[in-house]
């Protein structure tokens, strides 16, 4: 992975299907739960979390020699705290309605496992340039399954997509029953837990080997 | 008193940071394989929602609200922007702290936790705590029964996954449905059950 010749194309499209933070490595999963039950919040944390991991991880790569290797966590902590309190800050003069939205869930990027893990993981051993793009790239991974995510509860479950309504709802004299399900927090688990069966049986080498063999169906006796 | 138990069951069951508000989750998921690592994880967890919280509303509350600095002098300061910046050195440091002291007197729990601690500064059920006990405006016992019934009911709902997935590995789930993708499924039917607890008023 961490290849100098790897080129820029792969950093960046990589992690968008054959790679995904999400669906592979299980990654920043916490806030890709609860902030897609609307499409236009999903898009404010998408372009959140790909400047946040984009710029931190330059950043982190920028230092990664001066880092002693005993507090490099603080060190990633702190420049990833701090772009956090940039983008809350412009959130906030900006999209003041979506960061209420969003609430706790922005300063939850600083948690997020993709930022962390990918400046532990890429930054500390590649340069600046191709940090940033892999950065974009993780980002923009998060970001399909964030929209992909968020397109699917907002239309099935309001009946609209970014406020505007696109399937006219039975309570205002249309034509569709919306699903109620979908608008609740469980029913994100459901649609990424499908999306990545989907994604596995499409790029097969994917699937987890079984901790167990089952035996075959056999009858103990006849009946 | 009977406040603060209405914080502690709400902050337990119906707002439970897993499975009401997703909080955690990568931990969650990852270490959900055994029962006894996830009570190992959900302890340490009670314990570091324990200081942390507490700690953070007094940094709060004396250095970073709007005029928090008038003993200092400054009653027009206001940090609060800085905010995520001190929650989370704080989380850090903390963790730091409990783990050398716990080597130092407590081997025994030291061990048991061990490979845990560092992994709990990551989880943002902690930073999640902090961050709600601010927007909520708690005073410092509440927030203390609050950073209790926060770790409380994620190390229940781990321990429970961790049950439920102890059992999943002896059934027949389909090939690209193996592992994450079942767990995730397995988490969203536990989140509909807690969601029963969601018409609780207390």
């Amino acid at each position: 992975m961490s290849d100098e010749s790897q080129s820029y194309k792969e950093l960046l499209l990589g992690p968008l299907f054959i790679n995904n933070p999400i669906g592979l490595q299980i990654l920043g999963i916490c806030s890709a739960l609860a902030v897609t039950s609307s499409l236009s919040v999903a898009l404010v944390m998408s372009v959140a979390l790909t400047f946040v991991t984009a710029f931190s991880n330059m950043l982190v790569s920028l230092v990664r020699n001066q880092i002693p290797n005993s507090i490099r966590i603080i060190v990633q902590m702190t420049i990833i705290a701090s772009l956090v309190i940039v983008v809350d800050q412009i959130l906030q003069a900006y999209a003041f309605d979506t960061s209420k939205k969003l609430s706790v869930f922005v300063g939850l990027i600083i948690t997020n496992c993709i930022v962390m893990g990918r400046a532990e993981a890429f930054a500390m051993k590649n340069g600046p340039v191709s940090s940033f793009i892999d950065g974009i790239g993780n980002g923009l991974g998060y970001s399909v399954v964030l929209i992909f995510v968020g397109t699917i509860r907002e239309l099935l479950g309001a009946g609209t997509l970014l406020g505007y309504e696109i399937l006219p709802l039975v309570t205002n004299g249309g034509w569709y029953v919306s699903n109620g399900l979908l608008l609740l927090p469980p029913s994100s688990f459901f649609i990424i837990g499908l999306l990545i069966w989907v994604l596995r049986e499409w790029k097969t080498d994917q699937v987890e080997e079984s901790e167990y063999k089952l035996a075959p169906h056999s009858r103990t006796q006849e009946v | 008193m009977e406040q603060l138990l209405a914080i502690f069951i709400q902050a337990v069951f119906v707002e439970n940071m897993a499975l009401a508000f997703f909080l955690g989750m990568c931990t969650f998921i990852a270490l959900s394989k055994k029962i006894d690592a996830a009570i190992g994880l959900g302890i340490a967890v009670i314990v570091v929602q324990l200081i942390t919280v507490p700690v953070n509303n007094l940094i709060f509350k004396y250095l970073l609200q709007p005029g928090a600095l008038t003993w200092a002098g400054f009653p027009d300061v206001d940090l609060s922007f800085l905010g995520f910046l001190s929650y989370i050195g704080v989380i850090a440091a903390i963790v730091q702290i409990l783990e050398m002291f716990l080597d130092k007197y407590v081997p025994a729990l030291y061990n048991a936790l061990g490979v845990f601690l560092p992994l709990i500064t990551v989880n943002c059920a902690i930073l999640g705590a902090s961050l709600f006990m601010v927007e909520r405006d708690y005073n410092l016992s509440e927030s203390v029964v609050y950073g209790v019934g926060a770790g409380v009911g994620w190390a229940l709902a781990i321990a429970a996954l961790a049950g439920v997935r102890e059992k999943l590995k002896y059934s027949d789930v389909p090939k690209g449905l193996e592992g994450l993708g079942i767990t995730f499924i397995t988490v969203g039917l536990m989140s509909l059950g807690f969601m029963s607890f969601g018409g609780i008023a207390l």
